[in-house]
């Protein structure tokens, strides 16, 4: 069998793939963190729980409509972002003109009160969801088996982060949201809606975990705890990147999944804290982080 | 988190001065006459539960009050001296005072090796590591042997303190804890009013003055973050000691969420406002803990609620009231 | 005729800080009119509060008879105003390109591209640099141009010859006067009143929050005397 540092190319290739799995659900999450971030100035600490109702009504609609997984796919975000636009509009809209750690405090307890009333009414072990039937199965590469659902999870994620990141640098709507990061009052004076496109925002990074967490719920349980367990590895990412890029947040992201599989392989112990290690690194040797501009 | 807490310094209120001062012994006085009587009104063990929270909050606050930094992730303190607390009072047979020893100092090595890494970033980004940073010590706490995983260190003995009073024995636990508590708080009260805590203020006021007036801001807050792990630590260490027992629950994210709630319920920045919060967290968990409503729900609520209507806390909105400005709160 | 923008009684405030103590001023259609003033004066808390940056604010503000004090910021400039702020608020992570397409248009009779890119062919040429990058007076330019895309036909302009080069000053001048000509109704805050004089049909002196005197350009040298004492030139 062939091996690379001792290690069989088979075991090293898997985890691996784990590592692109996990740093593609980080890409999306800390990529939403960083469009939230970029606008409104609030880190959105729902943005855990906002992923796990994504995967929840991805569960709730296939066993109350009979709606498969590709409805889930477009129904999730819509539904998370609507309830998000809510959110911002009725209450969190309150908090922009304070300090930012209210931003902080006030998605916690909304995090705290969405997990608590899934526990509630779902327990709080993970339930599975089926992959589509058309991503089952695997394909040989060679030198390894690659289940197709995780294939499609990897290239989905990068579709979506590399749409996302062409429609804030690449579009006029993109220039709007920037602009308004700059200069929010001289954008409002230009005729736009910013209060508007403040809740927009929130809408679709609330929109974007909910579809990492559809992609995810096949992959891992659909649980009320799922968010809570990621959200805080996602919160180093972001710190290691930096929140001042949206191609940064993205990169970052991939990077610390993969280098999270590869110390799977080498030293399975430290794979829980590997991020937060790296993020110790890297305030010391570069505060601003990676991509960050800001001191 | 400052908009809240600037005390004005107008001629009426210096006049007033003295008149406070008597308020402030009264309220003082009140609080030692309760402290003495709540083990014949209520259960020992669930006062002595409330005062441990009661001074976590306060060394938190010392640290988001009175310095303006928003640590996410004082669990790691509490719970990490929980830890060492239990493991040297149970495996080593270390006496209480030495084992609670332990415990402080253990926590304060680990707040100035995170304070070090945290204080190099600001606001948001400040909160955002130290949450990450006491995960990772939870994840090191999961892994390690000596705290026996999800199981916990159990049966934690109370031993004999000083090598003559059985703490196992009738309230003696409770005079112990009751009389630390009390000393703790004057010390907070003492560093908050001391000139080092007047840079601390002046540091949560205005940053960037306090650094061109020529003050170490770095050191500042790091010997802030440092003592307010200290007191955590003090207050997870006694924990371990009442409750007999230290297990990840206290060095989860969950309990650096609760602490902030507690000191927001209760009055950021001011003194007895975190104590009147984990009085009030406590005895709600104690009640839901037999309903089938779950804490969570309640505690993301209230959290929702205060920080939408309520900033100033229980504390900090009476402190506005008439009799509050009688009795000189704050 | 009634004056296409009205302003009566205005007072604004900056938190505690009582700026604005009745400002009284009318402009009609197609006027160029100018406010003078020494620095502090409430010159720009003038133009903001009649925008609506400026939200603490009382009194009665008209464009084309209506009210603009109820309005939200994002509707103000819907009503055909358009402000060129001090700063310019050029946005750093925008081209030039982006810069000029970002406000909306409001209304027909603005420029197109081509046609701000031939008034201004300094902005074609780098019309892919970040909009910072570019000079202290071609970002004027760009600030100005920018505007007269949107089809707004009332202008405030907040000092736009502040710290530039004479030959600037010139061409700035040049672009008033075309504004001028297309029928555009500007509102200027200048300190420097030798360039207002070429541009202005009118002038108000303002001290102290309020506008003290108002003349016409033509009485600019019989006012000579008060604006020394003013103004401090």
């Amino acid at each position: 069998m062939p091996m690379i540092f001792g290690i069989p190319v088979q075991a090293l290739m898997g985890q691996l793939l784990v590592g692109l799995i996990n740093g593609s659900f980080y890409a999306l999450l800390s990529l939403g963190l960083a469009v939230i971030f970029g606008l409104l100035r609030v880190i959105n600490f729902a943005h855990g729980a906002q992923y796990m109702l994504g995967a929840f009504v991805a569960l709730l609609v296939q066993q109350w409509l009979g709606l498969n997984y590709w409805f889930a796919l477009i129904l999730a975000p819509l539904i998370v972002g609507a309830f998000g636009a809510l959110v911002e509009r009725s209450m969190l809209s309150r908090l922009y003109k304070l300090d930012h750690l209210y931003g902080l405090l006030f998605t916690f307890g909304l995090a705290l009160t969405l997990e608590g009333l899934f526990r509630w009414q779902f327990g709080a072990s993970g339930q599975p969801y089926a992959a589509p039937p058309a991503l089952t199965g695997a394909v040989n590469l060679g030198f390894m088996f690659l289940p197709l659902y995780r294939g499609w999870v990897v290239v989905a994620s990068l579709v979506v982060c590399l749409a996302v990141w062409a429609l804030i640098e690449k579009t006029r709507l993109g220039a709007t949201l920037r602009a308004a990061t700059e200069n929010p009052v001289m954008v409002q004076s230009f005729g736009i809606n910013v209060p508007m496109l403040l809740t927009l925002t929130y809408a679709l990074g609330a929109g974007l975990a909910a579809l990492a967490g559809v992609l995810a719920a096949p992959i891992y349980q659909v649980s009320p705890l799922m968010g809570s367990n990621i959200i805080i590895v996602v919160f180093a990412v972001v710190v290691v990147g930096g929140m001042g890029s949206i191609m940064g947040a993205i990169v970052t992201g991939y990077l610390l999944g993969i280098a999270e599989g590869l110390t799977k392989v080498f030293y399975p112990e430290a794979s829980n804290i590997v991020i937060f290690v790296i993020m110790a690194i890297v305030l010391i040797l570069r505060p601003a982080g990676l991509f960050g501009k800001e001191a | 988190m400052a908009d809240h807490m600037q005390t004005a310094a107008t001629p009426r209120a210096a006049a007033a001065a003295p008149r406070r001062r008597a308020g402030l012994l009264v309220l003082v006085l009140i609080a030692l006459a309760a402290l003495i009587l709540a083990p014949f009104v209520a259960y020992p063990v669930f006062v002595m539960k409330l005062l441990c929270f009661g001074l976590f909050a306060a060394a938190f606050n010392l640290l988001l009050g009175f310095t303006g930094l928003l640590s996410f992730g004082h669990a790691a303190f509490f719970g990490g001296a929980a830890y060492f607390t239990a493991h040297a009072a149970k495996v080593w047979g270390w006496p209480p005072e030495w084992a609670i020893l332990l415990g402080v100092a253990g926590a304060s090595v680990l707040g100035l090796v995170m304070g070090a890494i945290a204080i190099r970033r600001q606001g948001i980004y400040f909160a955002m590591i130290t949450l990450a940073l006491s995960q990772m010590f939870f994840f090191a706490c999961l892994q390690v042997p000596f705290t026996h995983g999800e199981d916990g260190i159990q049966s934690v003995p109370k031993g004999v303190l000083f090598g003559v009073i059985e703490l196992n024995r009738g309230l003696n636990m409770y005079w112990f804890v009751a009389v630390v508590f009390a000393l703790a708080l004057w010390a907070i009260w003492r560093i908050v009013h001391s000139p080092f805590g007047m840079i601390l203020k002046a540091i949560r006021e205005n940053e960037q003055r306090a650094i061109s007036l020529g003050y170490s801001v770095a050191r500042y807050k790091l010997g802030a973050f440092v003592m307010s792990a200290a007191f955590a630590g003090l207050a997870g260490g006694m924990k371990a000691l009442v409750m007999e027992f230290a297990t990840l629950t206290d060095v989860a994210w969950q309990m650096s969420g609760e602490v902030i709630l507690m000191t927001l319920l209760g009055g950021i920045g001011t003194m007895a406002g975190p104590v009147v919060g984990a009085g009030v967290i406590v005895a709600l968990q104690d009640r839901l803990a037999t309903s089938n409503v779950p804490v969570t729900v309640v505690t993301g609520v209230v959290f929702m609620v205060c920080v939408l209507l309520f900033r100033r806390g229980i504390v900090g909105e009476l402190a506005d009231t008439r009799l509050g400005r009688l009795l000189g709160l704050r | 005729m009634t004056p296409l923008l009205e302003v009566r009684d205005l007072n604004a405030w900056y938190g505690e800080s009582h700026v604005l103590h009745g400002v009284n001023m009318h402009v009609q259609k197609g006027e160029t009119v100018c406010i003078l003033g020494r620095n502090g004066m409430g010159k720009t808390t003038t133009l903001r509060s009649i925008m609506g940056i400026v939200r603490q604010r009382k009194g009665t503000i008209t464009l084309g008879g209506r009210d603009l004090i109820a309005m939200p910021l994002h509707r103000t400039a819907r009503t055909g105003l358009g402000f060129v702020p001090e700063e310019r608020g050029i946005f750093a992570t925008l081209s030039v390109e982006e810069n000029l397409l970002l406000p909306p248009v409001i209304a027909q009779g603005g420029m197109t591209l081509d046609e701000i890119y031939r008034l201004f062919p300094n902005l074609l040429e780098r019309r892919r640099s970040p909009g910072t990058k570019l000079s202290g007076g071609e970002q004027q330019m760009l600030a100005i141009a920018r505007i007269l895309r949107t089809g707004a036909t009332t202008l405030l302009l907040d000092e736009p010859t502040e710290g530039l080069a004479p030959v600037i000053i010139d061409a700035i001048g040049e672009v008033l006067q075309e504004l001028r000509a297309r029928g555009m109704t500007v509102v200027l805050v200048e300190q420097n009143f030798r360039f207002a004089s070429r541009v202005a049909d009118r002038f108000y002196v303002m001290d102290h929050g309020q506008m003290a005197h108002e003349f016409p350009v033509g009485e600019l040298s019989a006012r000579m005397g008060m604006l020394h004492e003013t103004l401090g030139v």
